[in-house]
């Protein structure tokens, strides 16, 4: 059953990456792109880990595609002409690096010795929001403060950064 | 029976086609979404590793790296607006005003 389950997610998951990369249009991608997050979700329930599913769909296909969607729509631009209308040295010069690093990566995997383990018998323990949620605030409390400091720096900085008024003065 | 190797190897595919998107497209918002696009292969890989092993710390480490991602696409838009602002486009191959 699991096994069924994970191919379909990973056909639909890689079916929308390569449909978001091809599309013209950049709202046909983040929306192609947001189907491929809410499969990884569901590998992602596959592997037990619940809480980190819901934060996927919450805050991947939620939140930052909302605001792709937004600049995408703001910024309002044209469709990209000609993308694959000639086949330039370019695209097979990028289509030759992808091949090797896909090749690398295999490689890597298939010759680690290690990787025919099953899931961990307690796996479905340490997925949960309560055993994350212990081990966050005890163990890892200085680093989820420190995200904090960041997520309001970044605020702070995109703000700044795109504000009108900061690139008027020149 | 479902094995590392499957989760693995679709992260290296999901990496990949993210490599390619930021390789082949022009637009300034696509070849962000790849990048989003690697990051989630990453934490695949990092779920996946997490469950075999039985050990919570690969995710912890990728809900850090979700707030991570989170600020780097506000500030990054924030870049692509600014750019916009100044050009009128997001077309990386005609924004050259660093390169010499």
């Amino acid at each position: 059953m699991a096994e069924y389950l994970f191919i379909l997610l990973a056909t639909i998951a890689i079916g929308a990456a390569l449909a978001m990369i091809v599309s013209k249009n950049a709202v046909n991608s983040a929306l192609f792109l947001v189907m491929n997050m809410i499969s990884l979700a569901g590998v992602y329930m596959l592997l037990n880990a619940q809480y980190l599913a819901v934060i996927q769909v919450l805050v991947y296909a939620g939140a930052i595609m909302v605001l792709f969607l937004f600049v995408i729509m703001l910024l309002n631009q044209e469709d990209e002409q000609g993308l694959f209308d000639k086949i330039s040295f370019k695209y097979l010069f990028s289509a030759l690096l992808s091949f090797v690093l896909l090749a690398q990566v295999v490689y890597m995997i298939m010759h680690w010795t290690g990787a025919t383990m099953t899931i961990a018998q307690t796996s479905s323990e340490i997925g949960t929001v309560e055993s994350l949620g212990k081990v966050i605030f005890t163990e890892y409390l200085l680093p989820f403060e420190v995200t904090g400091i960041l997520l309001t720096a970044a605020v702070v900085g995109a703000l700044v950064i795109a504000n009108k008024k900061a690139n008027s003065s020149k | 029976m479902m094995t590392l190797n499957w989760y693995l190897a679709l992260s290296a595919v999901l990496f990949t086609i993210g490599t390619l998107g930021v390789l082949i497209r022009k637009n300034a918002i696509v070849l962000f979404m790849s990048v989003e696009l690697m990051l989630n292969a990453v934490n695949l890989t990092l779920i996946a590793f997490s469950a075999h092993l039985g050990d919570s710390t690969g995710q912890i480490l990728v809900f850090f790296s979700l707030c991570v991602a989170a600020a780097e696409a506000v500030v990054g838009l924030a870049i692509i607006i600014a750019i916009f602002r100044n050009n009128l486009m997001v077309d990386i191959s005609k924004i050259n005003l660093l390169r010499w």
